[in-house]
């Protein structure tokens, strides 16, 4: 380490401005930051004592996350295994069938579940994160801003949100457009009003159609057809969609069902909220207003009822565990730069997620889910609700004091 | 009633004009720097379309429609050839006066919203809900609805719009985009956003 730390105080001079190599200093910073931490101090007053600097806020969404990636990996590898041994197929062929070779493809061995769904998750993460991070770098350099670990967040968020069959190419294409288009356009962390990973879904959702939805793409076998949890019961009998269902409440609540790769499980999820709680990242209005809205609005048609439409008769317990409401409520909702500012804000917007999300599960024959629209629909009223709480300040303010 | 209620919401909110069918994008990307001035051009927008497309629809069914000139003892005069003429000079008619009526008593309104004022007689957005209208064949009371609900949707967008703005003065673009460029992208991930109502059934 005290090594280390010499050869990068030798090399810093020439990337200070005035150096040889001053163009490259966001890459220089990124590293020693990265091995040695940062040594950074703020030279002005106001000074704010807080250990939580962007740095550690991105890290601790990481670790937050973690349960969600090991679930992932886990449940895809099982999914798969699954269906193979379901049909009696041995191992698949290709450069996955020779890695496997070792380890084989049995659904109760927890090894060969979490290898097999690493096969799948680990290049579809490779791609976001090498892919993404290719697109920071160049525009931090050209730029000259210093990296941010945000990028790390969004890649990881967004491996998590796929299918596990997609294409890599499709990966590559949609982290592009969410990391230039819906942050670095804007001049990167802090500055966008929409969330990278959500973007960059739902750019590649309408693009490529084929390879996100559908009953084809959910589990890492060739040609098997496994319904998400929702496209089932959206083709369900109208009035108890329910018993068109195979699965129990708890499989939907631990994750074992078919479905993007880190949403399935409700549990993993809800670990990595307390983590996001407990230090503090998330908000827990925009949490709670979420899941006040959900519920309400899901209760509301619950009630209602109807003899055409299946969803209206799935109960508000089964809403909150399937699809990708408890993810997106617990790690895009919240995502801090895209949610409202204001307290009141806050709660309007989570409610309002909560209620769109459901109303277009329901009511939207052509998308099964609608979490991820419904956030993005959120993201571009934040900044209105919080104009109007604002105004609403004002307004009470000069009465009180005027 | 729930007819017309899903007349307004669908045009609210589904077929939103600028976000869906990309009508009425200049006054949309240049009056949208400021919530308040966006909110008095959603709010023209709105009483125009509310009063244009009735007005034109009756236009449409009473005067023009072949057939409808009946009443004067001419059944067979089908006069809808003049009709892109006379929704326009309708438009614009009303436009005149509402500017009048601005100038006396919201001259603050009328000064910030200055040549896109009387802009708005040739706002694809405005003219755009009158052929909608005309093309589904609408009738009065519908045609009321639709002229609420397509102005409220362009009221909506380009609120949110300002809002996001507004958020954006903060924003450190790369300097090409500044200004209009940014605008642009803006508008092309809130339209990304709104897909996700395209195809709901309301009813």
């Amino acid at each position: 380490m005290k090594l280390l730390e010499k050869l990068f105080d030798r090399v810093a001079p020439h990337f200070r401005p005035g150096g040889r190599l001053h163009r490259w200093f966001p890459l220089f910073e990124a590293t020693d930051s990265f091995l040695l931490g940062s040594g950074e101090r703020a030279a002005t007053a106001p000074h704010v004592r807080d250990a939580m600097d962007l740095k550690r806020i991105m890290i601790s969404v990481i670790v937050a996350l973690l349960p969600c990636v090991i679930m992932a990996i886990w449940n895809t590898g099982y999914q798969a295994n699954t269906a193979l041994a379901a049909l009696g197929l041995p191992c698949p062929g290709g450069w996955r069938g020779h890695l496997l070779a070792a380890v084989g493809c049995d659904p109760d061995s927890l090894v060969s579940n979490l290898y097999h769904g690493a096969l799948y998750f680990v290049p579809i993460y490779l791609t976001s994160v090498l892919v993404g991070g290719l697109w920071e770098c160049i525009f931090n350099l050209v730029r000259g801003h210093e990296m941010s670990e945000a990028f790390l967040v969004t890649s990881l968020l967004f491996a998590l949100i796929l299918p596990p069959t997609i294409p890599l190419w499709q990966v590559a294409i949609g982290i592009s457009f969410g990391v230039i288009f819906a942050k670095e356009v804007f001049g990167g962390v802090g500055m966008n009003f929409m969330n990278p990973a959500l973007a960059a879904r739902a750019f590649i959702f309408f693009a490529y159609p084929g390879q996100m939805s559908g009953d084809q793409v959910w589990t890492a076998v060739d040609g098997v057809s496994s319904a998400t949890a929702l496209s089932t019961l959206a083709t369900g009998a109208p009035g108890h969609a329910l018993s068109s269902l195979n699965i129990s409440w708890w499989q939907a609540f631990i994750g074992t069902i078919p479905g993007s790769m880190g949403e399935t499980s409700t549990l993993a999820c809800l670990i990595g909220a307390a983590a996001l709680l407990v230090v503090g990242i998330a908000s827990w209005r925009v949490m709670l207003g979420m899941l006040l809205g959900g519920i309400g609005c899901s209760l509301l048609f619950y009630m209602i009822g109807s003899d055409v439409n299946p969803m209206f008769s799935v109960p508000p317990h089964w809403h909150l565990v399937l699809g990708g409401f408890a993810f997106g409520l617990v790690f895009m909702a919240t995502d801090p730069v895209t949610a409202p500012h204001t307290f009141t804000g806050r709660w309007i917007y989570g409610i309002l997620i909560g209620a769109l999300a459901i109303l277009i599960r329901v009511a939207n024959p052509g998308f099964p889910e609608g979490v991820m629209l419904a956030i993005l629909l959120g993201n571009v009223f934040a900044p209105l609700l919080d104009y109007f709480v604002e105004q609403a300040n004002i307004k009470r303010r000069m009465l009180r004091h005027g | 009633m729930g007819h017309y209620l899903d007349i307004i919401l669908t045009s609210l909110f589904i077929e939103n004009l600028p976000l869906a069918f990309f009508l009425g994008m200049c006054t949309f990307l240049a009056i949208s720097k400021k919530v308040k001035t966006a909110a008095g051009l959603g709010i023209a927008v709105l009483t125009l379309t509310t009063i244009t497309v009735p007005i034109n629809n009756f236009i449409l069914n009473d005067l023009l429609k072949p057939g409808a000139l009946a009443w004067a003892g001419q059944p067979d005069i089908d006069l809808t050839f003049l009709g892109f003429l006379i929704y326009i000079g309708v438009i614009a008619a009303v436009v005149q006066i509402m500017e009048m009526v601005m100038d006396r008593f919201m001259p603050g309104l009328y000064n910030t919203l200055g040549i896109f004022l009387p802009l708005l007689t040739v706002n694809c957005a405005i003219f755009g809900a009158t052929l909608f209208m005309v093309e589904r064949d609408y009738t009065f009371g519908e045609s009321v609805a639709y002229g609420i609900g397509s102005g409220g949707g362009f009221l909506l967008a380009v609120v949110a719009l300002a809002g996001i703005r507004e958020k954006l003065e903060y924003s450190n673009p790369p300097a090409g985009l500044r200004g209009l460029g940014l605008t642009f992208i803006t508008a092309g991930l809130m339209a990304l956003a709104f897909m996700g109502l395209g195809g709901l059934k309301l009813g």
